[in-house]
């Protein structure tokens, strides 16, 4: 227990360190807001005298982002996540020049930057001032005694006592300077935090954009899906043409030809029937591997969690399981869940050299989270193989993410996150064939 | 003796009653719905009852359930379970009571009337019938048992599948001496304790794979 204190004393220390850090650093960044104002407007007054604008509007314009993804840099240490919103620079225009001069004034996110440069000057100034306020002040606080024993004479007061007129006065500003050191060192985060906050107001997305983003993120997303659902119904198309479709026409051909042998060689006649009964059951093992491809039935029957505990039960490395899923989730949620698992887990077969593996599944509201791992020696890279990159893009087509590491020599860990509504349970009505 | 048939399918459930009255059984109840699948086995206590796994109304597992939930009232009350796909899931799932008299195939291998009819009389018998397929997914994982020999591989597999040490002869083309040597050799290697009760067998090789 000891040791944690310890532990965590010395993480408010540091956290309230690095926060005073950060606010001097904003009270450099805020003062530089001011001259790119001035260079702004100056450059839209120049625009129509000698076309300077078309250079120094651009040029400023990339300063002021450069800044402002500094402050959104900043903003994500304190929690607050802001997006960049600026409209992407089409390949092979130029930087300057009309057409991004054109651009730049088009994009609201230029003009939100502009709003944003007086204000969040002042507020950068003004929080930044008082994060470093008052751990200076608690410094003075620490070092007044010694100082004004040094100097001696007259000296004004600190803290509670205003002036100090005795030596236990003086004695008194130590235990206060150390307080409010500490108190500095505790707010400063919160400090910067709101900073953040005040940031976030003006250099984060607006609705409009925040949309348009996430339409082009869905387009690409849906074209992947597309693509894949595309390929997997020509492959199910393939293998059913050349596998069942094939062996029934046999098995028709077989039985039709035992037919006409009947009379004349009953003896032919049966063995082409044990033939056809052959034929029939081969049929029925190709549609089964096509089926488990397709929708396994221990998935349909049993859900994410009996499903993945059944697959776990048939891999060669031993496999834990360990899921608090609780009902059924949405159907096509559960098998890009499973079909994700599954191939993780082929992978940690295939190429992991693991002696043991595990899954641990569960809901977070409404994210589904997987976690596939193992002993192996590590080294996947989802850049590589086609394997995990295509898992991705699936998962993609449902806002999921997937995020592998595997450092060399191991483990490998791939997590994977899902939005997922669960569905009330045991109220799914499909065709059953079975 | 008297047969219950659970099977949602009109024409595979006309052919099982087909089938098992070709070979003289009394079938005393057809149902084709999950819900009346466990009134009907206490009901009628039939002397062997086979099940489709997957039966309306939520075209689940309600046939499975069913079962486990029947020989939880009637303690061995021989089952036979057909479905379109095993899972070993469901296998140690059926298992799992250790009372024997049950049996999980695929559908298919109705088609071998020889071989269901067999599988059937084992149930009834109480002996414990697994699908081929059961023991070779477990066999495929290559987990502890990669210390038998191909042919030991083989008869643990005829051995689950809950054929006799005679029938394993004949199957195999060996003698009978010399599949009880190698199942023998089987246990050893397994760590298991040696028996000659055939029901006692498979649970314990199942059990052994599951772990």
């Amino acid at each position: 227990m000891g040791h944690d204190e310890s532990v965590e004393t010395r993480d408010w220390i540091r956290d309230g360190l690095r926060a005073v850090a950060t606010g001097l650093l904003t009270i450099v960044l805020a003062i530089m807001n001011i001259p790119l104002f001035v260079f702004f407007v100056l450059g839209l007054v120049l625009t129509p005298v000698l076309g300077l604008g078309l250079v120094m509007v651009p040029g400023v314009t990339a300063l002021i982002r450069a800044k402002a993804d500094l402050s959104r840099r900043l903003a994500g240490w304190y929690g607050v996540h802001i997006e960049r919103p600026y409209r992407p620079r089409p390949e092979g225009s130029l930087p300057i020049g009309w057409g991004a001069f054109r651009r730049i004034v088009a994009d609201p996110a230029t003009w939100r930057d502009f709003a944003w440069l007086l204000p969040g000057a002042v507020a950068g100034l003004a929080l930044g001032v008082l994060t470093l306020f008052l751990p200076a002040y608690g410094l003075e606080g620490i070092i007044l005694l010694p100082l004004w024993l040094h100097l001696g004479g007259v000296w004004y007061g600190y803290g509670v006592n205003w002036p100090i007129e005795s030596v236990a006065q003086g004695f008194l500003s130590l235990p206060q300077g150390v307080l409010i050191l500490m108190l500095g060192l505790v707010v400063a985060p919160y400090l910067r935090r709101f900073d953040a906050l005040f940031n976030q107001l003006f250099l984060g997305p607006t609705k409009a954009a925040e949309l348009r983003s996430r339409v082009s993120r869905l387009t690409v997303t849906r074209a992947d899906a597309v693509d894949a659902q595309a390929a997997e119904l020509r492959r199910i198309e393939r293998d059913l043409h050349d596998g069942a479709q094939a062996r029934l026409a046999s098995l028709g051909m077989t039985i039709g030809l035992a037919e006409e042998l009947v009379e004349r060689d009953p003896a032919t006649a049966r063995k082409l029937l044990a033939e056809a009964r052959e034929t029939s059951s081969d049929a029925l093992t190709e549609l089964r591997h096509l089926v488990r491809g397709i929708h396994p039935p221990v998935l349909a029957e049993r859900g994410l969690d009996g499903a993945v505990r059944a697959l776990a039960l048939t891999l060669r490395i031993p496999t834990s399981v360990d899921s608090s899923l609780t009902g059924r989730l949405e159907t096509p949620v559960e098998s890009a869940a499973y079909f994700a698992v599954a191939e993780c887990l082929a992978n940690v077969v295939r190429h992991s050299g693991a002696t043991f593996a595990y899954v641990s599944m569960r809901r977070e509201g409404d994210l589904l989270l997987l976690e596939v791992g193992d002993d192996g020696h590590g080294g996947a890279d989802p850049a590589r193989g086609t394997g995990l990159a295509g898992m991705e893009r699936r998962l993609a087509a449902f806002d999921g993410t997937m995020s592998v590491s595997s450092p060399p020599g191991g483990p490998t860990i791939v997590t994977m996150e899902l939005p997922c509504a669960s569905s009330s349970p045991r109220t799914m009505l499909s065709s059953g064939t079975d | 003796m008297r047969v219950v048939i659970a099977e949602d399918h009109a024409l595979l459930r006309d052919g099982l009653t087909r089938i098992l009255q070709a070979f003289d059984y009394e079938v005393i109840a057809v149902v084709d719905n999950g819900p009346s699948v466990l009134p009907t086995l206490l009901e009628q206590k039939p002397d062997v009852a086979v099940l489709d796994v997957r039966l309306p109304p939520t075209f689940t597992d309600e046939g499975l359930q069913a079962a486990i939930a029947a020989r939880a009232e009637v303690p061995g009350l021989p089952i036979l379970v057909l479905s379109q796909h095993v899972e070993p899931l469901y296998a140690r799932e059926l298992l799992s009571d250790r009372k024997g008299g049950v049996g999980y195939l695929l559908k298919d291998r109705v088609s071998d009337v020889a071989q269901f009819i067999d599988a059937v009389q084992q149930v009834a018998g109480g002996g414990t019938v697994m699908d081929p397929e059961v023991v070779a997914q477990l066999l495929e994982r290559n987990r502890p048992i990669d210390v038998l020999t191909a042919r030991e591989r083989e008869v643990l597999g005829e051995m689950a599948a809950g054929r006799s040490n005679a029938a394993i002869a004949g199957r195999l083309f060996v003698t009978e001496k010399a599949v009880s040597k190698h199942i023998n050799n089987i246990f050893t290697k397994l760590g298991l304790p040696p028996s000659e009760d055939d029901n006692r067998r498979v649970l314990a090789v199942l059990a052994y794979l599951d772990s």
